[in-house]
C-alpha cells in the first residue's frame, strides 16, 4: 500500500480526515439557500462559481448536534461519482501523508462502531478518523 | 486507410437513406405505379450500397446490391411490383439496419444475409434471362450523336492521320466505386488521344448516376487492338468493345443530331431542374450534441451575469453602464435566440419511423389502419426529441390496439371499414403540443371506473364524484388495463403511466379527451426548451422563489379577510370559482422572525394543471425573469414542490417550484 494523502480537519475536539482525491476545494461560509423539506442535516445549497452545490452540516449528519459558524468555519467541497456536495466542518488543520502502518481498523479496536468510517490512523499524539464519503452521501439519495 | 474517422458519419447517413427508403417504400406501396418513387428508392440503396462497400462491409454492400439489383428491374419496367415483392424488400431493409445498428455497437456487421438475398435473386430469377439478352444489345448500338463542332474537330484530326474510335466499356456488375474506375477508363483512354464524347456525360459519370457501361469517342493515331488491350489491364472491367467510325458514319449521326438534340434538351432540362433542386438543400454542418450542450452551459452562465450586470447598473444609476447593459441584454437575447434554434430538430425525425410501425402492427392485429401525420415540422429540443419517441410509440400502439375496434366491430357500427390515427405537432406559445387520435371506440367511462374501483385506485365514493377527465387520467395510473385480453403489442398494464411519468420528467403533461363510441385523442404538452424558463420571481419571508411562467394564470393582491374554509380546507373565492389555497410558507417551512405581520397584504399566484387551479400564497412578488434551470444535482431530488434551482443576478441561489406537485 502506497501512502495516502488526506485532507484534516476539525470538527469540535475531534480531528478527521477525508481522502485529498475526492477533496475538490476548501470554501469559506457562501450565502447558503435552505432547502425546504430536506433533511436537517442538508443545510441547503449554494452557489458554487455557477454550479448548485448541496451543502450539509457534518457535525449534524455525525449526530453531533449543529455546527455555529465561526471564522473557521469552511466548506468542503468533495466529488464522489459525479455528485458534488459541500460539507460544513469546523476548521480545516492541513494535508497529511498517512504511511500504511498508521492506519488501524476500527473493528480491531473497542471502538463503537460506526458506518462512516472504519479506519483510524495515529499520528503521535492525534487520532484521525477517516470518514467514508461514499458512505456519507449515500443515504439521502434514496 | 483509417476508416474509424468515417464511421460515425456512415452510420448516420446509412440511417437516414434507411429512413429514406422506409418512407418512400409506403409511398410506393399507395402508388405502385409511381416510378420516381423507385428511383428514389434506388438512389438511396445504390449510395447504401457504396458506402458500405468502401467502408468494407461486405454482406451489407452485398444485400444492397441485390435489393438494388430488384428495384432496378422495377424501375425499369421488368418487373411489376407485388405485396409478396414489398414484403421481401422490406424484410431486407430490416435486415440492413439490423447490420447497420450491428456496426454501431461497434461490431462488423455481419449478418445472415443468405435467407433473403436468395428470396431476392428468386425475384430477379425469372427475368434474369431478359436481363442478360437485353444488355448486349445496348452495347453494340451505336449511340451517337454529334454536334457541328464536334464534327470539325474529327474532320481536322482526319487530316493529321488519326482515327476516330468509338470505345465501350462495360464494368464489373461487382464494380463498387464506378465513378472511380469511369474515371481511370477516361485517364488510359487520353493517353491515346483525345476523348471529344463520353455518353453518359462526364458530370453523370462523377455523380455515379450511369449503368455499368460507358461510351467514349476518342480521337486517336494509335491502332484498335493497342487501345483495347490497355483499356482491358484495367481491374473491374469487364468488356471493352472498340470499332472504328468512317466519316461518312459520323455524317449520318450529325445529321440526325438536330432531332436528338431536342431530346437532349429536355433531359438537360431535367438535370437542371435536379440540380437546382438539390441547391435548395441548406448547407448544413453536423455538430456533435456535446458541444451544443457545453455553448448552452456556457451561455447560461453569461445570462446570469447579465442578471448581475442588469442589477447592478440599476443600483448605480449610471446612465451609460444602463444604454450599455441595455445593449447586451438585447444581443443575448439574439444570441440565446440562435442558440436554442441550434438544438432545435423538427418532430419528423421521431414521426418518421412511425408510418412504417404503424403499418406492420396494423398488419399484425389485421386492422385497416390509415395514420395522418401532421406537422412534422414542428421544431422541438434535441434532448426532448431523443426521449419523446418512446411514449410515443406506446400512445400509438395503444391507439391501434384498444382505441381502434376491428374490422368487423367498425362495420357493424357503420364506420369506414379504416380506421384513422392522426398523429399532430402543433406551437402554442411557449409548448409543443402532440396529440395522438384515433377514431375508434373511446374510453368507456364505467369501465374505467370499475376497474379502478376494483384495483383500489379510487374508492367507491370518490368514483361518484369524478369529472369525464379526472376517469380518464386514471388509466394513466401504474398497474391498469382495461384492455379484456392481454395482447402482445399493449394491454400489460404497464406502459400508461411509463408514458406519463416520462412526459412530466420532461417537464410536460398529459391529458385524455375522448367521447364514447367516437375516439379518443391524447394531448402531450412539452416546453419547447429545457434549460432556460421564463419565471416569477416570488419572496415568501426572506426566501426567493421561482414559479414557472408556464404554469401561471393570474397574481393578485390577497388579504385574510378573503380567506373562508370548506371542510377545514382553505380556499378563496376567486373569480366566481372556489380555489384552494396554499400556503408557501407553510407548505416549505420558511423560518419567520415574527409571525405578527399576518395582516399585511399578500399576493397568491394562481397556477393552474389542466382544469384544476390552486393558489399560492406568497409574501410579495418581485418580478419576472429569465432564469436557467440548474438541477439540484443527484443528492437531492424528490424534494417536494421543488423542481431545481436557479441562479440569481445577486449569486444567490433561488429554487424552483413545481407548481403541480402543490395541485391536489
Amino acid at each position: 500500500m502506497s501512502i495516502l494523502k488526506i485532507v484534516a480537519f476539525t470538527i469540535g475536539n475531534e480531528e478527521y480526515g477525508l481522502n485529498i482525491n475526492q477533496v475538490q476545494s476548501i470554501e469559506r461560509i457562501l450565502p447558503i439557500t435552505r432547502v425546504p423539506n430536506a433533511p436537517s442535516y442538508v443545510k441547503g445549497v449554494i452557489n458554487l462559481r455557477g454550479h448548485v452545490t448541496p451543502i450539509i452540516d457534518l457535525r449534524n449528519k455525525l449526530n453531533m448536534g449543529e455546527t455555529e459558524f465561526t471564522d473557521t468555519t469552511r466548506i468542503l467541497i468533495t466529488m464522489d461519482e459525479d455528485v458534488e456536495l459541500g460539507w460544513i466542518v469546523d476548521e480545516t488543520s492541513d494535508v497529511i501523508d498517512l504511511e500504511p502502518e498508521m492506519i488501524q481498523t476500527t473493528s480491531s479496536s473497542s471502538v463503537n462502531k460506526c458506518e462512516y468510517f472504519s479506519e483510524i490512523a495515529k499520528l503521535e499524539e492525534r487520532l484521525i478518523i477517516l470518514l467514508k464519503l461514499s458512505e456519507l452521501s449515500k443515504d439521502i439519495a434514496s | 486507410m483509417d476508416l474509424n474517422n468515417y464511421l460515425e458519419l456512415f452510420i448516420e447517413e446509412s440511417k437516414e437513406h434507411l429512413q429514406t427508403i422506409n418512407n418512400e417504400l409506403l409511398n410506393l406501396e399507395t402508388e405502385p405505379e409511381n416510378l420516381t418513387i423507385i428511383n428514389e428508392i434506388f438512389r438511396s440503396a445504390h449510395t447504401l450500397k457504396g458506402m458500405a462497400g468502401s467502408m468494407g462491409f461486405e454482406d451489407l454492400a452485398s444485400l444492397t446490391h441485390e435489393m438494388e439489383n430488384v428495384l432496378d428491374m422495377l424501375r425499369n419496367s421488368k418487373l411489376k411490383i407485388n405485396s409478396e415483392i414489398m414484403d421481401v424488400i422490406f424484410k431486407c431493409v430490416d435486415l440492413i439496419e439490423k447490420m447497420v445498428d450491428i456496426i454501431e455497437q461497434g461490431g462488423d456487421g455481419k449478418a445472415d444475409v443468405k435467407d433473403v438475398v436468395m428470396k431476392l435473386t428468386l425475384i430477379q430469377d425469372p427475368s434474369e434471362s431478359i436481363l442478360d439478352n437485353y444488355e448486349p444489345k445496348v452495347n453494340n448500338e451505336a449511340e451517337l450523336v454529334l454536334d457541328e463542332f464536334q464534327l470539325s474537330v474529327i474532320h481536322e484530326a482526319k487530316k493529321t492521320g488519326n482515327s476516330v474510335y468509338q470505345i465501350k466499356v462495360t464494368l464489373d456488375q461487382k464494380c463498387v466505386m464506378k465513378s472511380v474506375r469511369a474515371f481511370i477508363v477516361f485517364q488510359t483512354a487520353e493517353e491515346f488521344g483525345e476523348i471529344i464524347q463520353s455518353s453518359p456525360p462526364v458530370e453523370q459519370i462523377e455523380e455515379e448516376n450511369f449503368e455499368h457501361s460507358i461510351s467514349l469517342l476518342l480521337l486517336s493515331d494509335r491502332s484498335m487492338q493497342e487501345i483495347q488491350k490497355q483499356l482491358l489491364n484495367i481491374s473491374e472491367i469487364k468488356d471493352v468493345y472498340v470499332s472504328e467510325k468512317t466519316m461518312q458514319y459520323l455524317e449520318d449521326c450529325a445529321s440526325n443530331s438536330s432531332v436528338d438534340n431536342l431530346k437532349n434538351d429536355k433531359s438537360i432540362d431535367q438535370e437542371e431542374l435536379n440540380a437546382s433542386k438539390k441547391k435548395q438543400r441548406s448547407k448544413t454542418i453536423r455538430v456533435d450534441i456535446d458541444k451544443l450542450d457545453q455553448l448552452m452551459n456556457l451561455f447560461s452562465e453569461l445570462i446570469i451575469d447579465r442578471g448581475r450586470m442588469e442589477q447592478i447598473s440599476r443600483e448605480s444609476q449610471n446612465t451609460q453602464l444602463t444604454e450599455a447593459v441595455e445593449h447586451m441584454t438585447r444581443i443575448s437575447t439574439d444570441l440565446q435566440g440562435l442558440i436554442l434554434n441550434m438544438r432545435m430538430v423538427p418532430v419528423e425525425q421521431v414521426f418518421n419511423r412511425f408510418p412504417r410501425m404503424v403499418r406492420d402492427i396494423a398488419k399484425d392485429l389485421d386492422k385497416k389502419v390509415q395514420l395522418i401525420v401532421e406537422g412534422q415540422d414542428t421544431e422541438l429540443d434535441r434532448t426532448v426529441i431523443d426521449e419523446i419517441g418512446d411514449p410515443l410509440v406506446h400512445l400509438l400502439r395503444n391507439a391501434l390496439d384498444h382505441g381502434l375496434e376491428s374490422t368487423k366491430e367498425r362495420i357493424s357500427a357503420k364506420k369506414d371499414e379504416e380506421g384513422k390515427v392522426t398523429l399532430k405537432a402543433y406551437h402554442s406559445g411557449n409548448n409543443v403540443f402532440i396529440e395522438v387520435s384515433d377514431d375508434g371506440k373511446g374510453i368507456d367511462r364505467e369501465k374505467v371506473l370499475n376497474k379502478a374501483i376494483e384495483r383500489g385506485v379510487v374508492s367507491k365514493e370518490e368514483a361518484k364524484n369524478l369529472s369525464d377527465q379526472q376517469v380518464y387520467s386514471l388509466i394513466l395510473s401504474s398497474g391498469f388495463s382495461t384492455a379484456d385480453k392481454i395482447s402482445d403489442i399493449s394491454g400489460r398494464g404497464v406502459g400508461l403511466d411509463v408514458v406519463k411519468t416520462k412526459i412530466e420528467s420532461l417537464g410536460g403533461s398529459i391529458s385524455i379527451n375522448s367521447t364514447f363510441g367516437q375516439g379518443s385523442t391524447f394531448s402531450i404538452q412539452l416546453p419547447l426548451t429545457l434549460s432556460i424558463i421564463y419565471s416569477m420571481l416570488v419572496k415568501v419571508a426572506k426566501e426567493t422563489y421561482a414559479i414557472p411562467f408556464t404554469s401561471i394564470v393570474e397574481i393578485t393582491k390577497f388579504s385574510k379577510k378573503q380567506e373562508t374554509t370548506i371542510h377545514g380546507e382553505r380556499v378563496i373565492q376567486f373569480r366566481g370559482q372556489v380555489v384552494p389555497l396554499v400556503f408557501l410558507k407553510e407548505v416549505f417551512q420558511v423560518p419567520t422572525d415574527n409571525s405578527n405581520n399576518s395582516n399585511e397584504d399578500m399576493f397568491i399566484v394562481i397556477v393552474k394543471k389542466g382544469n384544476q387551479s390552486t393558489a399560492l400564497v406568497v409574501d410579495s412578488v418581485i418580478g419576472q425573469q429569465e432564469i436557467v434551470l440548474k438541477s439540484l444535482g443527484g443528492y437531492l431530488n424528490n424534494l417536494l414542490a421543488i423542481s431545481g434551482a436557479t441562479i440569481l443576478g445577486n449569486g444567490e441561489v433561488a429554487l424552483i417550484i413545481d407548481p403541480n406537485q402543490l395541485i391536489q
